[in-house]
């Protein structure tokens, strides 16, 4: 998987889950995609490496939109696309 | 026994037993667990979130339970300090803060980062103004005793809590003697995290918890699983959170009723021993927890007293435990300006909803007497004493 590198994208939800554990950023990523509507955008903000791994695989399996990451200081911005109709 | 000393501990209330006891034996649930004994347990500690957020005017999800008012402490200061290192590496206290707070920030000393202690004035209180002199452009937590329980006083948290908002700063207050005693309110006081402790409000003990500011980051104290939202790892101590859920829901009901109750018996105790000579309040007179009465008494060692007064089945402490344990002059009071020789002296009264007009009058019947008595025998007494203060009889 290459991961894809973004900037200056607008979210409409973010959500801040740094020095939070594992697995904290898949369930935050489950509750979020319930609050969003079709095409909206939410940020999630992890300084936890194997979210690196685990989103695009978690994107894969759903259906949603992976649109990138971008690289703060010490954390990650993931970037997601909630789709029209996920899979699961 | 006369029980007067309610800051070292609590006795559990029965309701709060009779919450926690379904959770000891047939709701044994882990609340990670996806079936409906450990939902049941899930929703319990939910449910105690809430009641405990419900105590201080929180959001529940700004609640993480830890194992004591100390875990909590520490988790304040070191996940802070760790979490905004980025930006700074300067962290202000008191001087006259519990040692898990003292030694939390005297190990993040080693690590590199740089403590200031503001002094305290010879009632205990912070000057808020020392407070924001000492801040740089590299502090990132402030962290102060919301009372002590060693003096009672009560410290200007909202004063200090202004200033660290104005210059962008984390404040955390040390809210275990506080919370439960008087009202605490995290909107109103405006503070960033806040520690307490259930068996400080007629809890269990091993349940505390820490406020957490929504949005605040923190790094956790110890790592493994999700439980408290990520932030502490470890199956959850489900009885005795569920008890500090309920303890939170009664002392929120009775606040009012409780300080009334106590307030009349300490100010008794005040009146009453403060009249024995060489005896001196600690303290702040007015700003000071409802229930708490504490005096250095000259000449004579807290000890000595605290023996002689439970072979009357009265039952009080001299300093905190901690320091009284290491027969040491206890920071606090050398903070305040006390001298050694009179901290050792410390003796403190904390009363609770138990305690009676008669406890008091016992009290106030047999302390002096057993001043009277050390003081006749204390290497300081008779002659030894009197040189040092020759217009006191006794």
């Amino acid at each position: 998987m290459n991961l894809k590198f973004v900037e200056n994208v607008k979210a409409d939800i973010t959500s801040d889950i740094v020095y939070m554990m594992c697995p904290m950023h898949l369930l935050k990523l489950e509750e979020h995609m319930k609050e969003l509507d079709s095409g909206q955008v939410l940020e999630l903000l992890t300084d936890y490496d194997g979210a690196l791994e685990d989103i695009p695989a978690w994107w894969l399996k759903t259906g949603n939109e992976f649109i990138g990451i971008d690289e703060a200081e010490d954390y990650y911005k993931i970037y997601i696309k909630k789709a029209r109709k996920t899979v699961s | 026994m006369r029980y007067f000393d309610h800051v070292a501990t609590n006795p559990l209330l029965p309701e709060v037993l009779d919450a926690m006891m379904p959770y000891f034996k047939e709701q044994f649930g882990n609340p990670l667990s996806p079936y409906d004994l450990g939902i049941a347990a899930k929703m319990a500690i939910d449910d105690a979130r809430q009641r405990v957020a419900e105590l201080i005017n929180a959001k529940a999800g700004e609640i993480a339970f830890t194992s004591s008012g100390a875990e909590a402490n520490n988790f304040a200061l070191k996940g802070v300090a760790l979490a905004k290192q980025q930006s700074g590496n300067h962290i202000i206290t008191s001087k006259a803060e519990h040692h898990s707070i003292l030694n939390t920030a005297r190990s993040l000393e080693k690590l590199g980062f740089v403590v200031t202690y503001i002094p305290v004035d010879k009632e205990g209180l912070v000057d808020p103004k020392d407070v924001e002199k000492a801040i740089t452009k590299d502090t990132t937590i402030i962290s102060c005793a919301h009372a002590s329980s060693e003096v009672g006083t009560i410290e200007p948290i909202k004063e200090i809590a202004a200033i660290a908002k104005a210059h962008k700063v984390t404040f955390h207050v040390d809210s275990v003697a506080a919370v439960g005693a008087i009202p605490v309110d995290v909107a109103e006081l405006g503070v960033d995290l806040l520690s307490m402790a259930a068996h400080q409000f007629y809890g269990p003990k091993g349940a505390g918890a820490l406020y957490i500011r929504g949005g605040q980051r923190i790094v956790p104290l110890i790592y493994g699983g999700i439980q408290e939202n990520g932030r502490r790892a470890g199956t959850e101590n489900v009885p005795a959170i569920v008890g500090m859920g309920k303890a939170a829901e009664l002392a929120k009901r009775d606040l009012t009723s409780r300080m009334e109750h106590v307030r009349k018996l300490r100010d008794k105790i005040i009146d009453g021993i403060g009249r024995v000579e060489n005896v001196h309040l600690t303290g702040h007179p007015q700003n000071r927890l409802p229930g708490h009465a504490s005096f250095v008494v000259e000449y004579i060692e807290g000890e000595g007293m605290l023996l002689m007064l439970q072979a009357q089945e009265i039952v009080a402490a001299s300093g905190s435990a901690c320091t009284s344990k290491a027969l040491k002059a206890s920071p606090v009071l050398t903070a305040m300006g006390v001298p050694s020789s009179m901290a050792h002296g410390s003796i403190v009264f904390s009363l609770g909803i138990a305690n009676t007009e008669e406890d008091v009058d016992a009290l106030i019947e047999e302390l002096p007497k057993i001043i009277r008595r050390l003081r006749e025998i204390s290497p300081f007494g008779k002659g030894g004493w009197g040189k040092l203060e020759p217009e006191v009889e006794h």
